[in-house]
């Protein structure tokens, strides 16, 4: 796949390199240059300076030819734009981006936009460490869902918890 | 008419103070306690602390009732976002949006923004058309019928000149309105006969636009060098 990915923090950084140890070509594009230095050096994603949300900066990252695209700004409104601009504007087929508020997920879900919650997903994942801080259960939901929830009472004081 | 306003800068504070004066009920949001302070200091309780973009801040202040609902933050994408949580979330169809970047005008109106303003296409278009530059200027987009209104001065060397409008053959997407020729203007029939420095006003859609184009001047590369006085 051509993956587009636009604002290179910490989640960017990591994007690019799990999606590039995949086999896919990679290109990231930040406002800040700098943004770059958290790549490892290995990686030959292509860095692109400039705004996620301007048209011609995506034209110049190779939107027209992406398979795909991800908007991980540290700006909800920021990633909703940019992902509308790749879906509507250059009919990117697949198309993910972060959005933090969980009300506005579930608005633009309903709009045919892809996005990731870590407000939410962190929540749930921090609730099933503390519900089973062994790893006790391979899947915490779906026990959480039945009813069997270590009650937080568990481990008593003077224990501790292992993960 | 109950008109919810998102962003505290001068715009936004502007049209508040006059859609006041025009006695509708306004309510204005900003982000930033400091600005609502100074906001609140002039314009009364019509000012209220929120982001505009978040449902529960739109909820609170009623947008299921309002009539329209105005995004004239500096940032393209918080109105965008503001326009799309009122039509989504509330229904509101009438949505307004202030579009700083010209090139996201066109994405807003994709995504079912109902009027879009762009002060730099604004003040753009107002410039060209100050310009002898024998070219076409767009003077006024209405988006929501897909038609615009340009204004051409027709220039020495057009294949137009001395042709009747019905000679020039143009499709149905192109109407020619009105020609301003000296001092007078003249409604275009279809025997009226095209001079050197009339001024056309024409009603057209994007593709009528390019045909008037052809139609009226000659190949672009050859005027490339009209020097500006």
């Amino acid at each position: 796949m051509n993956v587009i990915i636009v604002g290179c923090g910490r989640v960017g950084a990591e994007l690019a390199k799990i999606l590039e140890k995949d086999g896919h070509v990679v290109t990231i594009i930040d406002k800040n240059g700098d943004a770059f230095g958290r790549l490892d050096e290995g990686l030959t994603a292509a860095r692109v300076v400039g705004d996620g949300t301007d048209q011609e900066t995506l034209v110049r990252a190779g939107i027209n030819d992406a398979d795909a695209f991800v908007a991980v700004t540290n700006g909800d409104n920021r990633n909703i734009m940019a992902a509308q601009i790749a879906q509507t504007m250059f009919e990117v087929p697949n198309v993910v981006c972060r959005i933090y508020d969980p009300l506005r997920q579930k608005t633009y879900k309903a709009l045919g936009l892809r996005s990731i919650s870590p407000t939410i997903v962190g929540a749930k994942l921090i609730r099933n460490d503390l519900y089973f801080p062994d790893g006790q259960v391979s899947s915490p939901d779906r026990a959480i869902a039945a009813g069997d929830a270590v009650p937080l009472a568990n481990p008593k004081r003077g224990q501790v918890a292992k993960s | 008419m109950y008109i919810i306003i998102g962003g505290g800068g001068q715009v936004g504070y502007y049209l508040t103070r006059e859609l006041m004066r025009q006695d509708h009920e306004v309510l204005l949001l900003d982000k930033d306690a400091n600005r609502v302070a100074e906001l609140t200091a002039e314009l009364g309780a019509v000012v209220k602390r929120g982001d505009a973009c978040e449902a529960r801040t739109l909820e609170a202040v009623g947008c299921v009732r309002a009539d329209m609902v105005i995004a004239v933050t500096g940032d393209d994408e918080d109105n965008l976002v503001i326009c799309q949580v009122a039509k989504e979330r509330f229904g509101r169809e009438k949505t307004i949006a202030r579009v700083n970047n010209p090139a996201n005008e066109k994405l807003f109106q994709k995504l079912g923004i109902y009027i879009t303003v762009s002060p730099t296409n604004n003040i753009l278009h107002l410039i060209e058309a100050q310009i002898p530059h024998h070219k076409l200027v767009p003077l006024i987009t209405l988006s929501r019928v897909g038609l615009g209104l340009v204004e051409v001065t027709i220039p020495a060397n057009s294949p137009a000149i001395n042709k009747t409008i019905q000679a020039l053959e143009l499709p149905a997407t192109v109407n020619i309105a009105l020609i301003a020729r000296g001092e007078t203007n003249i409604t275009p029939q279809g025997d009226t006969v095209i001079q050197n420095e009339d001024r056309l006003f024409a009603l057209t859609t994007e593709n009528g636009d390019q045909v008037l184009r052809e139609r009226i001047l000659v190949d672009d590369s050859v005027t490339a060098t009209d020097t500006v006085e």
